[in-house]
C-alpha cells in the first residue's frame, strides 16, 4: 500500500539542525494494523503526519499505491489524502458550533457527494456507533468517549483506504478508551489498515506489527503476538 | 440582541450535581463588545455555549433578536445559528486535514452559498488577515497566530451578526494576541457584536463592558466605555 524511503525530516534555527526524523524505511501492505511507539519527541507523529500527508519530509521518496507523493504539490497531495485517508487525533477536533451529524457529514462535503448519498452515509454510521438518539447534540453536550466516537465516525465516513490515529485514546478514561480500541479492532477485521501512535501497551496489542522509534530512527519493527481480545 | 431571563444551566453526573450557571440575567445590545471574565469553573464557558446556542439552558429564557431560542423547534434554532453566529475559540478549531482555504470555506458550505461567491469570499478574507500565501497549507504548517487569523476567517466569513469568542489569545504569544484582539476590535468598529470570554484584564479592555461573574452568577458590571 505504502514505502517510505529515506525520509528525513529536520528543522533549521540558525547553525543549528534539530533532527525529527532520520533515514526512516517502511513498507505497509493493505490490510495490516500497525503500532508506532516510542518516547516523547521520537518523531512518531511527524511519522504519522507525513504519511497522512499533512506534512511533508525534507528528503527521501514516499509510495502511495506506487504514486510519488513526495513529488506532488500540496493540491495533489491534499486530493489523495482526502480519498485514502482517514485521521483520528487525540483531542478529537470536532468543530464545536457543528452538531454530530454535520461534523461526521464535513469530509463528504469535500468530495462532491450527493445529498441523499450523504444522508443515507451518515444515517449508516450513526446507526452503526449507536449515536442516532445523538445526532442533533453539539461536541461540548457529550462526553470525551462520545466525542471521540464521532472524530472516529467522521474519519471512516468515506470509506478511507486508510486509517491513521495519533493517541486516539490518551484523553479518554480507560472503559472509554477500550471501546474505540474494540472499534479499530473490528474495523481491521472488515480490511481496514490501520497506523496508530499510542504511548499505550494495551492499546499497541490490538495491533499486528510494532515499530519503535528513538530520536528519529527506527530502533525495531517487529510483528505482535496478538491478544485475544 | 439578546436577553436572558434566569438562565439555569446544570450538570450532573451519577454522583454530584454542578450548578453551572445561577439564574443569569445578561442582556447585550446590537454592536457591543462584551467581555465575560472571571475564575475558572464560574461558569463564563457555559454561558457562551448557551448564548452561542450550542448548549441549551436547563431553565430559563433566551431572546435572540426578539425569539425565544427555548421555543424554536430544532432546524429553526441551527438555522438562526448558521446565519447570525460566529465562533472563535482557545484551541482554533480548525480541521487539520483541510487546507487553510477549505477551513475558511466551511461555514458556507453548511449555508449554501454558491461556489464562485464562497471563492470570492475566501479570498478577500485570506487578504484581509494576510494569510493569502498560505491557502493551500493545513493548519499545523501555520504559527499559532496564523491558525488563530484562518480560525477568525472562519468566523466571519457568513458575516455574523455576533461573535462569540471564547479565550481567543488564551494559546498565543502576545504579539499574535494583540493582532487577533485588533481583528475582532475593528470587526466591531464595522458594526458586528462580540461577546467574549477572556481571562486577561487587557483583552477586556478593548470591549466597553466587562461582565463579572462567580459560580454560576453575575457579580458585577463596569461600563469601560461608551460608544452607542
Amino acid at each position: 500500500m505504502l514505502s517510505i524511503k529515506n525520509i528525513e525530516r529536520f528543522y533549521k534555527t540558525g547553525p543549528l539542525t534539530t533532527w525529527v526524523l532520520r533515514d526512516i524505511n517502511l513498507k505497509v501492505s493493505e490490510g495490516e494494523f500497525v503500532t508506532i511507539m516510542g518516547p516523547s519527541g521520537s518523531g512518531k507523529s511527524t511519522l504519522l503526519n507525513i504519511l497522512g500527508m499533512l506534512d511533508q519530509p525534507d528528503a527521501g521518496e514516499y509510495l502511495f499505491f506506487d504514486e510519488p507523493v513526495h513529488r506532488f504539490n500540496e493540491k495533489r497531495r491534499s486530493e489523495l489524502h482526502k480519498h485514502y485517508i482517514g485521521f483520528v487525533f487525540q483531542a478529537y477536533h470536532l468543530i464545536d458550533e457543528l452538531t454530530v451529524y454535520e461534523n461526521i457529514e464535513t469530509p463528504l462535503l469535500y468530495r462532491g457527494i450527493k445529498s441523499a448519498e450523504r444522508k443515507a452515509m451518515i444515517a449508516d454510521v450513526l446507526d452503526r456507533f449507536n449515536m442516532v438518539a445523538k445526532k442533533d447534540l453539539f461536541p461540548a453536550q457529550l462526553s470525551g468517549g462520545q466525542q471521540q466516537l464521532v472524530g472516529v465516525a467522521r474519519a471512516i465516513i468515506g470509506k478511507p483506504k486508510l486509517l491513521l490515529a495519533d493517541e486516539p485514546t490518551g484523553n479518554l478514561h480507560s472503559s472509554q478508551g477500550e471501546t474505540i480500541m474494540e472499534l479499530f479492532a473490528q474495523l481491521h477485521r472488515e480490511g481496514m489498515t490501520i497506523i496508530q501512535v499510542t504511548h499505550n501497551e494495551k492499546n499497541a496489542q490490538y495491533g499486528t506489527r510494532l515499530i519503535q522509534l528513538e530520536d528519529g530512527f527506527v530502533r525495531d519493527d517487529a510483528g505482535v503476538a496478538r491478544l485475544n481480545v | 440582541m439578546i436577553r436572558t431571563n434566569k438562565l439555569v444551566k446544570v450538570y450532573r453526573t451519577d454522583e454530584v450535581q454542578t450548578t453551572a450557571l445561577n439564574a443569569v440575567d445578561v442582556s447585550i445590545a446590537e454592536g457591543e463588545f462584551v467581555a465575560v471574565m472571571g475564575p475558572s469553573g464560574c461558569g463564563k464557558s457555559t454561558l457562551l455555549n448557551v448564548l452561542g446556542m450550542i448548549d441549551s439552558p436547563s431553565s430559563g429564557e433566551y431572546f435572540f433578536n426578539g425569539e425565544e431560542i427555548g421555543k424554536l423547534p430544532e432546524r429553526k434554532r441551527s438555522d438562526v445559528r448558521k446565519h447570525n453566529l460566529g465562533f472563535v475559540f482557545q484551541s482554533f478549531n480548525l480541521i487539520d486535514e483541510l487546507t487553510v482555504y477549505e477551513n475558511i470555506e466551511l461555514p458556507m458550505l453548511y449555508t449554501k452559498v454558491p461556489a464562485a461567491q464562497r471563492k470570492k469570499r475566501v479570498e478577500e478574507l485570506m487578504e484581509g488577515m494576510n494569510i493569502m500565501h498560505r491557502r493551500n497549507h493545513f493548519p499545523q504548517q501555520l504559527s499559532g497566530g496564523q491558525q488563530q487569523r484562518v480560525a477568525v476567517a472562519r468566523a466571519v466569513v457568513n458575516k455574523p451578526k455576533l461573535i462569540l469568542a471564547d479565550e481567543p489569545t488564551g494559546n498565543l504569544d502576545s504579539q499574535n494576541g494583540d493582532e487577533v484582539m485588533k481583528i475582532l476590535a475593528d470587526l466591531n468598529a464595522e458594526g458586528t457584536t462580540i461577546l467574549m470570554v477572556t481571562h486577561s484584564q487587557y483583552c477586556a479592555e478593548f470591549g466597553n463592558r466587562i461582565i463579572r461573574m462567580l459560580d454560576g452568577q453575575v457579580v458585577t458590571e463596569n461600563v469601560i466605555r461608551q460608544y452607542l
